[in-house]
């Protein structure tokens, strides 16, 4: 039979295991593969490493991670973002433990050298022994390239691949739109949940844009809707798509009549939303914000996957952070808006804690199948995963690109083609 | 006026009570010790007071819990149905205010979950508000702190 491979003859390269349609299990469960990803894609790409509200002040920082590389994203004096390698140019201690924090400097606890915001070295104990050995100016922690797009932060190790904006491509339109949720104020990281799950990161890479997945394993959150929001959950059968917006990126949408939040704002407020939309009429509110708002509170109708390691989900952003071949951490990154009224952030971060998260009624459900994705691909020797849902049910999207069906897995076929790219980079010779 | 030790030895039984509820998945018995206005917080930042307008894990009001309890027993979340079951540690109890409407209470807990045969542990420290009445204690505020809320939890299909 053509689908079976004997695996102790042959050593299939990574991009071989990935056809249009279908990917081998040992993608998820290969450490050599598992390797090769971290310098092939994660070391080669714009990694998302944080948002500008993250960092908000001179001196903020955050520290993140690109593939197994410790970074720290901080702000100058000048008030210019910074991605650094947290590694002290002496012995190569971390400079930076902490979450995040303000600071005027990273002092390396080892032996005390210290470094700028923007990384430059400012001092170290006892100097004089480095007298024409070297100067300061030649031992900055090493610097990333960084490019920002609506206060998304990324960066790479690679200075010769396209801009960020060119790398976004399709995706920049519905990054604007996800946007539009702070209800007119700019989007704020307002705190974030942190989970880790026995299972490839790639696992949680197809899972942005896979719909067919929701009413089945999300069955117990969406009975603790209300009908009415139940009934948009329902959507399976509805008018929304799946395209694929080349590089890797896609974007699912569940619910059209929520892809422009500054649509529709005639429309009267619905009675469950009532509530909210008292709170903030009492904050002094105009009944044309308090639409607005009411509109964007509850976040956007589509699922936006930017290959290859965040997602623009509804009302938030889903980061991964690959650990090893089988273990992936993710952060649930609740948005909200900066100086917007308090009833609408809390609004935001309540419903975020009723999906996201270790806790949320969502989550637990999502990592179960996962799990149980890593554990499977493990049984036999040989063995494919489907991603062919909906491939001869495609159409072109206003945009001239592939789309189908909501519950197609286009998205999941577009990052794995950019996948197969980057892990077949070089082997071509 | 009750003594202390009184006092200390009726919120260890409470205590020990509660955690007995929700190691043996007691969970309409459990709803029964809150208040109506009573909050189950589970905070992500452990240096956060401000927990209405911070992102919590858990935040729930009397309908989160019902939903939450619901979620647990109708059948329908697979790590829920997956979740083996937990055994809870509750020591150094210790009354932190002891006022005729309200008795503060802290103590350390450590929940053990075997999760597909894997044994995953939690220490938090939990503080209880409770309001004394006629028949025991009610729940007007209980709030787990986990010792590692800070890092990167494994999914959570049960009450803590």
């Amino acid at each position: 039979m053509s689908e079976l491979i004997d695996m102790q003859n042959i050593s299939l390269k990574a991009a071989e295991m990935v056809e249009e349609g279908r990917v081998h299990k040992d993608l998820y469960s290969d450490p050599a593969i598992f390797e090769e990803e971290l310098d092939k894609v994660f070391n080669n790409t714009w990694v998302f490493v944080g948002h500008a509200s993250e960092v908000p002040e001179a001196g903020s920082f955050k520290t993140a991670y690109i593939g197994r590389q410790p970074v720290i994203l901080s702000r100058d004096r000048k008030m210019n973002l910074h991605v650094l390698q947290n590694r002290c140019r002496h012995r190569g201690a971390t400079v930076c433990e902490a979450r995040k924090g303000k600071t005027k400097a990273f002092t390396c606890p080892y032996h005390g050298w210290g470094y700028g915001l923007d990384g430059s070295l400012r001092a170290l104990p006892k100097p004089e022994e480095y007298d024409g050995v070297f100067d300061k100016s030649e031992l900055p922690l090493e610097s990333l390239r960084v490019e920002t797009y609506q206060g998304m932060v990324f960066a790479t190790f690679r200075d010769d691949i396209e801009p960020l904006e060119d790398f976004l491509g399709g995706a920049k339109k519905w990054i604007d739109l996800f946007m539009k949720q702070g209800g007119g104020y700019p989007v704020k990281v307002l705190g974030e949940h942190r989970f880790n799950f026995p299972g490839n990161w790639k696992i949680q890479l197809e899972n942005t844009t896979d719909a067919y997945h929701f009413p089945i394993v999300h069955k117990s959150f969406v009975t603790s809707l209300d009908d009415a929001t139940a009934d948009i959950f329902d959507f399976l059968d509805g008018e929304g798509f799946v395209e694929d917006l080349g590089n890797g990126h896609s974007v699912m949408v569940m619910i059209p009549q929520l892809v422009d939040l500054e649509e529709d704002l005639d429309q009267p407020i619905p009675a469950r939303f009532e509530k909210l939309a008292q709170e903030l009429r009492n904050e002094g509110k105009t009944e044309d914000e308090v639409k607005k708002l009411v509109r964007a509170a509850h976040g956007t109708g589509f699922n936006l996957n930017l290959f290859p390691n965040v997602s623009c989900s509804m009302a938030f952003f889903r980061v991964l952070r690959p650990v090893s071949v089988g273990e992936t951490e993710i952060q649930h990154v609740a948005l909200g808006g900066e100086g917007a009224p308090a009833p609408f952030n809390r609004k935001r971060m309540r419903l975020h804690e009723h999906f996201q998260g270790p806790m949320g009624f969502g989550t637990p459900d999502d990592g179960e199948a996962w799990e149980r994705v890593q554990k499977g691909s493990m049984a036999g020797n040989d063995g494919w995963i489907l991603v062919n849902r909906g491939m001869n049910n495609l159409h072109q999207s206003k945009d001239g690109n592939v789309a189908g069906s909501v519950c197609s897995e286009t998205g999941m076929r577009g990052a794995y083609r950019q996948y197969k790219k980057m892990m077949a980079a070089g082997e071509e010779k | 006026m009750k003594s202390n030790t009184q006092l200390l030895a009726q919120v260890i039984e409470f205590i020990g009570y509660e955690a007995d509820l929700l190691d043996h998945k007691g969970y309409q018995e459990w709803l029964s010790l809150w208040t109506e206005s009573g909050l189950y917080i589970v905070p992500a930042d452990l240096n956060e007071m401000d927990y209405l307008n911070t992102l919590n894990l858990a935040m729930d009001d009397a309908d989160m819990r019902r939903m939450r309890v619901a979620r647990l027993e109708n059948g329908e979340s697979v790590s829920a149905i997956s979740v083996g079951d937990t055994v809870r540690m509750m020591s150094r109890v210790r009354v932190l205010e002891a006022g005729d409407d309200l008795v503060i209470a802290r103590c350390a807990m450590t929940l053990n979950e075997l999760r597909h045969g894997k044994l995953v542990t939690y220490p938090a420290n939990v503080e209880y508000s409770l309001k004394p009445s006629a028949d025991g204690f009610k729940l007007e505020q209980k709030v787990v702190k986990l010792l590692h809320a800070d890092g990167f939890l494994r999914t959570v299909s049960f009450i803590f």
